[in-house]
């Protein structure tokens, strides 16, 4: 429970139409994708960086834990008010305060929904790549902080690469600016970078300066059919070896394809093991030709079919299949653990195999699907929560998960960050001088320890 | 007997939120709101809170149920097909059976439970619509002259006929031999306020041949109270519905309505076996025209010199149906029409039954993010497939200042079939 007194100058600050502490409000702020539940004290919707400022000074004062929001969409916690304190939504900074077509440079608001930015942007003939899963609803500050990224990473980038400055309020409640709009800048230490992926902990994003790019003219969709997991993967690694790099290069296993077979009466022969799904974009000609050398590249991999799409909508037909994938899954098993570990290119085989084994091992269904280009796999540990034992189950089998993409030379998250779901893994992932140093930054930066505590660190 | 799921008999569906978010993308509601009590994933988690009696049935939770159009639209794109307009409309049941209706709800039972209530009303209003509304300059509505309760004293409301569409017509008109026959459920808008839109839509089905059947018996198909948590009232009317359809063979129910479909269909069909059977069966009318070929007829003809410019508003109530390529099929196709698509298309008009009522304010902005695509678009007609969607976006037209006229895609199929 929050003292009146503090619910009073919570008001003060934001006006009292933008606090609640009612049960309605608390409730609904208490979850996000992970489908935990922790109660926070109050919620808070500021309308501007300053008014942040003076929310962050008084917790400071008061030593109340706050916790930054976007949309709640995080895959790790990150939002959640472990400890009680202030949920601070950041949904009224949702401006796009410019967009410069001449340095290709914009601004926007935390608050701006990632696929309403590239829509404008768009409009304008430019283009900003990271396309998180969850960009019709995510906002841009939530994917800065957790460095979000998307099927067209192969060839752009996550959104570090995009991110040129921020304006960001500090633990302590000062407001500053770090990195700038020029392309390049190397006075002081990059807090920019820093301030990516820091799952707020660091500071609140409150204004984002962001790298565009020309919108490619055109693009091309492709969805080749393997007999094996190996000729899959042994193609993205030809592709790439071949000197191309496609927008997008996502495969789904076996398992997966027979769960959307399952779930939408997909047509797929008989021998589909696996499934590439490719995407080409740039200059028409470019393009055509890029597509002709990835499929005569492929050819030889053990390829049962192919399907080129001439047209927009015959693209989207094929990125259908893959977006119906999540909800397909629902069809093995009733609850979902979705981890997103990430392995170098070239062991992304190795990795499915030992994902395989520990499916075996211990006998709940596990699935696989991703962004193959970059490594990085989307693990489903498929089970029902209401069957006695299948949590335990689930929760030894991604342990064995992380400890296998470790061993591939991996990582434990490519895209969902540590949260509170994750940081008891992470001394399997960083040596313990590392944590000792990212404590120290944290510890310098929060004295008080009141920005979204509990995450990423278990203490 | 037609029986409504409750809260507890939705609870595996209350479940089945993963509370992934994504319905934020989706919720007219939440787009103006930002608050996650307005989106779909909070009115489940408060659903799921009043269940396990974490939460009281307080007057929040009721202001929380109420802010929901059932529009659907959360439920089309939800990864899990949580159906969180059903989930919204038990929560609102139960509101109703433990707090009583409101005024309002058991003003809209009594209404549309006595058509001849209704008809009588409407007679009376056709001739004294000339006192009691006022016509909108440039449009062809009307706006009260006179404060009313539940009517918004800025909404614009079609012309009153003195005539009801089941009274103009016959119960059966035969079409040609060996032709199929279908069941017409009117709903009420039409049969009440937008008569000549059924008329359009005999007229198509005579050009093909097919034979109607208009049960006279048929009542409301109940939407305005399940909007309004009425449940004893919907199944009322179910049960009259269900006698109504039962009779003779099982003809293909179409109805020109996009809310009556919604109505007549899913939730009927949710009511009980039979119901389950009869809602089976219902289509869109423009669904049946374009499978019997109207487009192709059309499209056959020659083009007119002087073409209409007429672009296509999705109502929610098809749209998260499915049904977004039929009319633009045949409007396509007709001789006389330029379709032009229009940015938005697909954005709900804002009116969601009692939403409106309560709601007023937001529902007019809802509406009002329409403007600006229809105004750009350039066309000179807006069609739509849902008399509920074409009284409002006449509103959203008029509150704009803009040119456009609304009419049903019907209207423009049979202005342009060869006699
Ligand atoms: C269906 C689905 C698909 C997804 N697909 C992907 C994917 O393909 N790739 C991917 O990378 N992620 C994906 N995610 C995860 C999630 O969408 C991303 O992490 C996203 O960036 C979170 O944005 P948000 O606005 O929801 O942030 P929230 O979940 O609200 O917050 C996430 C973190 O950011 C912090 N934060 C939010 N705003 C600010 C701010 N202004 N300043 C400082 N810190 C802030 C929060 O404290 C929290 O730690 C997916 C999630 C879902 C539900
Ligand atoms: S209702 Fe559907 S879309 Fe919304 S949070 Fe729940 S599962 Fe996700
Ligand atoms: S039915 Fe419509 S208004 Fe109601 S929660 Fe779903 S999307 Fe929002």
């Amino acid at each position: 429970m929050l003292e009146p007194r503090i619910f009073k100058i919570l008001q003060e600050i934001v006006g009292s139409e933008n606090v609640t502490a009612e049960d309605a409000d608390r409730l609904c702020y208490s979850y996000d994708a992970t489908q935990q539940k922790f109660l926070p004290d109050a919620v808070v919707f500021p309308a501007d960086a300053e008014q942040i400022a003076l929310v962050l000074k008084m917790a400071n004062a008061e030593k109340i834990p706050v916790f930054p929001r976007g949309a709640g969409s995080g895959f790790s916690g990150g939002s959640l008010p472990v400890t009680g304190g202030i949920v601070l939504v950041t949904t009224r900074l949702d401006r796009i305060l410019r967009i410069d077509t001449e340095n290709l440079v914009a601004e926007v608001q935390p608050g701006v929904v990632t696929e309403q930015f590239q829509q404008a942007v768009e409009k304008l003939g430019l283009f900003y790549p990271p396309d998180p899963a969850s960009l019709k609803f995510s906002t841009l500050g939530g994917n800065v902080a957790e460095c979000a990224g998307g099927p067209r990473c192969v060839k752009y980038g996550v959104t570090k690469d995009y991110i040129l400055g921020l304006q960001v309020v500090t633990p302590q409640g000062d407001i500053i600016k770090t990195g700038g709009e020029t392309m390049k800048g190397v006075v002081g230490y990059d807090l920019t970078k820093l301030m990516c992926g820091s799952e707020g902990t660091l500071g609140i994003i409150t204004r984002i300066t962001i790298k565009l790019l020309p919108l490619p003219e055109a693009k091309k969709t492709m969805l080749v059919i393997f007999d094996s997991i190996d000729g899959a993967a042994q193609g993205v690694s030809a592709i790439i070896g071949g000197k191309i790099i496609p927008t997008t290069l996502e495969f789904m296993d076996a398992a997966t394809l027979e769960c959307v077979r399952q779930a939408t009466g997909l047509q797929l022969p008989a021998a589909a093991k696996a499934v590439l799904i490719i995407e080409v974009d740039g200059d028409k000609e470019l393009i055509e030709r890029q597509a002709q050398q990835i499929l005569q590249i492929v050819a030889p991999l053990g390829v049962v079919e192919t399907r080129v799409a001439q047209t927009a909508a015959e693209s989207e037909e094929i990125w259908k299949v893959r977006r119906s994938v999540s909800a397909s899954l629902r069809k093995v098993n009733p609850d979902k653990f979705n981890e997103d570990i990430c392995v170098p290119r070239s062991r992304v085989p190795d990795m499915i195999r030992e994902v395989e084994a520990i499916a075996t091992r211990h006998a709940i269904p596990i699935v696989n699907f991703g962004h193959a280009g970059d490594g990085n796999i989307h693990v489903n540990v498929m089970i029902d929560r209401k069957v006695p034992g299948q949590l335990e189950k689930a929760e030894k089998a991604i342990e064995e998960v992380f400890a296998a993409a470790l061993k591939l030379g991996g990582t434990m998250s490519g895209e969902h960050g540590v949260g509170n779901t994750k940081s008891p893994y992470l001394p399997m992932e960083l040596d313990p001088a590392a944590v000792t140093y990212m404590k120290a930054i944290k510890r310098a930066l929060d004295p008080n320890h009141i920005l979204n505590p509990g995450k990423i660190f278990l203490d | 007997m037609s029986k409504h799921k409750n809260l507890h008999d939705l609870e595996d569906q209350i479940r089945q939120c993963v509370k992934c978010g994504a319905c934020q993308a989706h919720c007219p509601v939440f787009a103006e709101h930002k608050r996650e009590p307005a989106v779909a994933r909070g009115k489940i988690a408060l659903a799921h809170a009043l269940l396990d009696q974490d939460l009281p049935l307080d007057e929040r939770f009721v202001a929380d149920m109420s802010k929901c159009l059932l529009c659907g639209s959360c439920f089309d794109k939800c990864p899990n097909l949580v159906p969180t307009d059903e989930i919204v409309a038990a929560a609102r049941r139960e509101i109703a059976e433990r707090r009583g209706l409101s005024n309002f709800a058991k003003v809209v039972g009594q209404v549309v439970k006595r058509p001849g209530l209704m008809k009588i009303g409407l007679k009376g209003a056709g001739a004294v619509s000339r006192l009691l509304f006022r016509k909108v300059p440039q449009s062809s509505g009307l706006r009260l002259r006179f404060p009313a309760p539940w009517i918004a004293p800025d909404r614009v409301l079609p012309e009153i006929p003195t005539q009801t569409f089941r009274d103009r017509h016959p119960q059966f008109i035969p079409g040609g031999e060996g032709r199929p026959t279908v069941a017409f459920f009117t709903g009420c808008m039409l049969n009440y306020m937008y008569p000549q839109l059924g008329d359009a839509l005999l007229k198509c089905l005579k050009f093909l041949d097919i034979s109607v059947y208009i049960p006279p018996d048929q009542g409301c198909c109940g939407l305005p109270s399940i909007t309004a948590g009425d449940g004893r009232t919907v199944e009322e009317l179910a049960e009259r519905n269900l006698a109504a359809f039962s009779q003779g063979e099982p003809h293909t129910i179409i109805t020109a309505c996009a809310s009556c479909n919604i109505g007549m269909g899913r939730h009927f069909a949710s009511l009980g076996e039979r119901q389950a059977e009869i809602g089976g069966r219902v289509r869109d009318a423009l669904v049946v025209l374009e499978r019997e070929g109207l487009a192709r007829k059309l499209a056959r003809l020659p083009k007119k010199e002087q073409r209409i410019k007429v672009a296509y508003h999705d109502p929610c109530h098809l749209r998260t149906q499915g049904i977004t390529k039929e009319p633009r099929a045949l409007l396509r196709a007709l001789p006389g029409v330029e379709f032009v698509e229009m940015e938005g298309a697909d954005r709900c008009c804002g009116l969601g039954g009692t939403y409106s009522v309560y709601h007023w304010e937001t529902s007019k902005k809802i509406g009002d993010r329409k403007a600006p695509g229809i105004e750009k678009s350039g066309a000179e007609l807006v069609a739509t497939a849902c008399p509920g969607c074409m009284m409002q976006l006449q509103d959203i037209i008029t509150r704009a200042g803009l040119p456009q006229k609304v009419v049903h895609v019907l209207e423009l199929v049979a202005r342009d079939l060869p006699e």
